[in-house]
């Protein structure tokens, strides 16, 4: 009993309520309460204060208000009459046409050089090396640069276009391509096509089935490239092939018609691409190095084929080590795209600068900046999230 | 009648060479270009990719570059009112010559220059033997490089001090501003990143909750809408008649951008540290700052070297970004040169977008290298 107490008297006499972790703790987290509270309150009372002086009223009213400038590209409607909502609505899709493109080419890119990086062949193994190593070490703007004043305004004058296959043109505005025109009946392509991906997914699912009651296996993939591909044109045939092309024309001083891809989408959208590429390359490579040797070791001796342990066993496991991080460089070249105000393409970083010089709602405009990157970051990490969660280990 | 012939050795064979196949060149290409038939093929692809690619870059570099010259003529075919044949397409190395100061200081005082170049100078002296793992003397390197460095360096480029010269920064323009703007954005970015992971790990709440907004807002969105927001959104936050410098609004974007993603790399080390390690410390009789200190933050940032490099390279990338905001960069200040009417021909902006990013690439090039050499040093085995 007495040396019980000793140690509690100790205990007691030596620990200040100050040396106590948890008012400590309480203490750290009101004094940076305070200090943030106090801070933003001086932010604000500046911030009204500067806007009251300029004559800038706050508030997301002036979206309704009539833009009055033209974009050079446009996926929507728009014309200069409209709303700023609509021009920023505008840019977001642009933003988003840059960004799905860039993610499908980059890793297409990024995917194969990462193999190649891997190769047994001495020579592909190097070139994919110096690509990476080129392409990881310089900043994108600078990539951007290069396609935008380097290499597509080096292209001849409109008058000296290049003729390229298929009634193709390039010249330095940009890149003409026969325009398709679809005809009486075309629907039913889409059509088509949607039914396929329910058939797929339906002799995915008893494919499936099958196997884990029979153990017999059918071949998933064929049938639904088969579907994929077959249906869709049988509905082309069906229709009576509704399709004509409009070919770009050459006139005295530029090609009339068709479809044209302006320089500054063509320069974000390679940039992005080939930069992104690198680093989805080495993301990659790591991946497959990741996977234990056993693992392919033990697949051969279980008898399977290079290309069966490649689907069955190697790549399953690589997706896992590979997919956290390649959403973080989809996210990368998302963010990446907003570059394009450096050369015009109208995105919606572009389009904002456009009305926050206009209008001066600077707060309004980095908001919503913030809020859009926000809810594509969110979206795009949730689709990962929700495919990395179907990839992940199954423990028991 | 059985008849058996016996058979046996009694001196070493000797030693043989390997088959001819097996080794010398032809083995070696055999291995490795033309295993198989794929890989032959892939092998022919590679080398047509090659004689595609290397004639052409060669001899735009170097066989029909402009090395010499004082105008655009130099630079240009004679239809486009130059001296160079008609098809001649090589790069003007002429103009890198021409620009080379301004693309190196930007506009500071050309008498002053050797100022930046003492700091350089200075920085390099002190840096190198701080990376270099052997070299004697850390704790009075590192003082001179983290304490008396930037005050001598802040003197040295702003002046207005000791009878030198004040610069104002709206002057500073090149690889000096690329420089300056990466690394006190490194040196600011590693320990605000570090705070904030260590608050993202906190069991305090609001300590938690703030690091998390923070780094989850600014990771969210683009550099260039946090270097809009530094441009045109601080002036608002200040009180009438306070301003600050574009080029501290800059770097404080810049740096912010950076902390956050340092955070959540230190984070990734925090995480690998097991709760045996902190067990061991409490047991000690540690407290939290001596835990973290010396054993939690010693172990983890060793664990993350690679990945610390990562956000430096990412950061010295990034700072091109502020030629969006209207600052002259390396970059920028390349870029602005294009539209010089004594320069202007066809081969100038890519001569010059080529130069700024071999600069670029030697500079990343060297701290991916370092960190792989730091990576293996700093290996002491106990990584699974």
């Amino acid at each position: 009993m007495v040396s019980q107490d000793t140690i509690r008297d100790t205990g007691s006499s030596g620990a200040s309520f100050y040396n106590d972790p948890k008012i400590r703790g309480l203490i750290y987290q009101v004094v940076l309460f305070v200090l943030l509270v106090s801070f933003i309150y001086w932010i604000v009372g500046n911030t009204v204060e500067n806007l009251r002086r300029a004559n800038i009223s706050s508030g997301f009213a002036f979206l309704h208000g009539r833009a009055g400038f033209d974009i050079s590209e446009t996926l929507i409607s728009y014309t200069s009459d409209d709303t700023y909502w609509r021009a920023l609505l505008v840019g977001l899709v642009n933003t988003a046409v840059v960004a799905v493109l860039g993610v499908i080419t980059a890793s297409i890119i990024g995917f194969l050089v990462g193999i190649g990086r891997l190769s047994d062949n001495w020579l592909i193994r190097k070139i994919c090396l110096v690509y990476v190593e080129i392409f990881r070490n310089i900043p994108p703007l600078l990539v951007i640069f290069f396609w935008y004043l380097g290499v597509l305004s080096a292209l001849p004058q409109p008058r000296e276009s290049l003729e390229l296959p298929f009634g193709a043109w390039l010249n330095n505005r940009g890149f003409f391509l026969p325009a398709p025109i679809w005809g009486e009946g075309a629907w039913l392509i889409p059509v088509a096509f949607l039914v396929a991906v329910a058939l797929c997914w339906f002799v995915a699912r008893r494919a499936h089935q099958r196997q884990a009651a029979t153990g017999e296996q059918f071949p998933v993939l064929w049938t639904s490239v088969a579907l994929l591909v077959g249906l869709p044109l049988l509905a082309f045939a069906a229709a009576g092939f509704p399709l004509s092309f409009e070919f770009p024309k050459k006139s005295t001083f530029n090609l009339l018609g068709g479809m044209q891809i302006k320089p500054e989408f063509m320069s974000l959208y390679l940039a992005l691409s080939f930069y992104t590429a690198a680093f989805i390359a080495e993301i990659v490579r790591a991946g497959v190095l990741g996977v234990n040797k056993g693992q392919t070791e033990a697949s051969y001796a279980l008898g399977l084929r290079r290309n069966q342990a490649l689907r069955l066993v190697i790549v399953p496991q690589a997706l896992r080590i590979i997919i956290p991080p390649l959403t973080s460089q989809y996210l990368n070249l998302t963010k990446n795209s907003s570059l394009a105000i450096a050369i015009g393409y109208p995105d919606l970083v572009h389009i904002g600068g456009t009305i926050l010089n206009q209008s001066g709602q600077a707060i309004e405009i980095v908001v919503i900046w913030m809020v859009v990157y926000l809810g594509l970051s969110l979206i795009m990490s949730g689709a990962m999230n929700w495919f990395n969660a179907k990839m992940a280990l199954v423990e028991r | 009648m059985s008849h058996t012939e016996f058979y046996a050795r009694d001196e070493m064979a000797g030693d043989e060479r390997p088959p001819a196949a097996e080794q010398g060149i032809v083995a070696w290409l055999r291995k490795n270009l033309f295993a198989s038939i794929p890989d032959t093929i892939l092998t022919v692809v590679g080398l047509i990719i090659i004689a595609m690619v290397l004639p052409s870059v060669i001899g735009w570099a170097f066989i029909n570059a402009q090395w010499t010259g004082t105008d655009r003529s130099y630079c240009a075919t004679v239809a486009q009112g130059g001296i160079q044949p008609e098809g001649w397409s090589g790069a003007c190395w002429a103009f890198v010559g021409a620009k080379f100061q301004q693309f190196m200081f930007g506009q500071y005082p050309i008498d002053q220059r050797w100022r930046v170049m003492l700091t350089g100078i200075m920085f390099v002296a002190l840096l190198v033997p701080m990376l270099i793992p052997t070299a004697p003397r850390k704790l009075l390197n590192a003082i001179l490089l983290f304490g008396v460095f930037p005050v001598v360096a802040f003197v040295l480029l702003v002046g207005g001090v000791f009878g030198l010269q004040y610069v104002e920064t709206a002057r500073w323009g090149g690889l000096m501003v690329t420089l300056v703007l990466s690394v006190v954005g490194i040196a600011v970015s590693l320990p605000l990143g570090i705070l904030l992971a260590l608050g993202r790990r906190s069991k305090l709440p609001v300590i938690k909750l703030f690091s998390v907004i923070f780094i989850e807002t600014i990771r969210g969105v683009p550099l260039v809408t946090v270097l809009f927001m530094a441009s045109v959104m601080f002036p608002l936050f200040l009180p009438a008649g306070m301003t600050f410098d574009k080029f501290l609004r800059a770097l404080v974007g810049v740096a912010l951008f950076a902390s956050a993603y340092m955070a959540e790399v230190v984070r990734g080390g925090l995480q690998a540290i097991p709760k045996g390690q902190y067990e061991g410390a409490a047991s000690l009789g540690l407290s939290y700052w001596q835990t973290t200190g010396l054993v939690v933050l010693p172990q983890a940032l060793k664990l993350v070297i690679p990945g610390i490099v990562n956000t430096f390279i990412g950061l010295f990338k990034d700072t091109s970004l502020v030629t969006i905001i209207g600052m002259f960069d390396l970059l920028g200040i390349v870029r602005q040169n294009f539209s010089d009417t004594n320069w202007a021909s066809p081969q100038t902006p890519i001569s010059g977008l080529v130069f700024a990013g071999f600069i670029f690439w030697l500079f990343c090039f060297g701290m991916s290298r370092y960190s792989i050499y730091m990576e293996h040093r700093l290996d002491t085995g106990h990584k699974r």
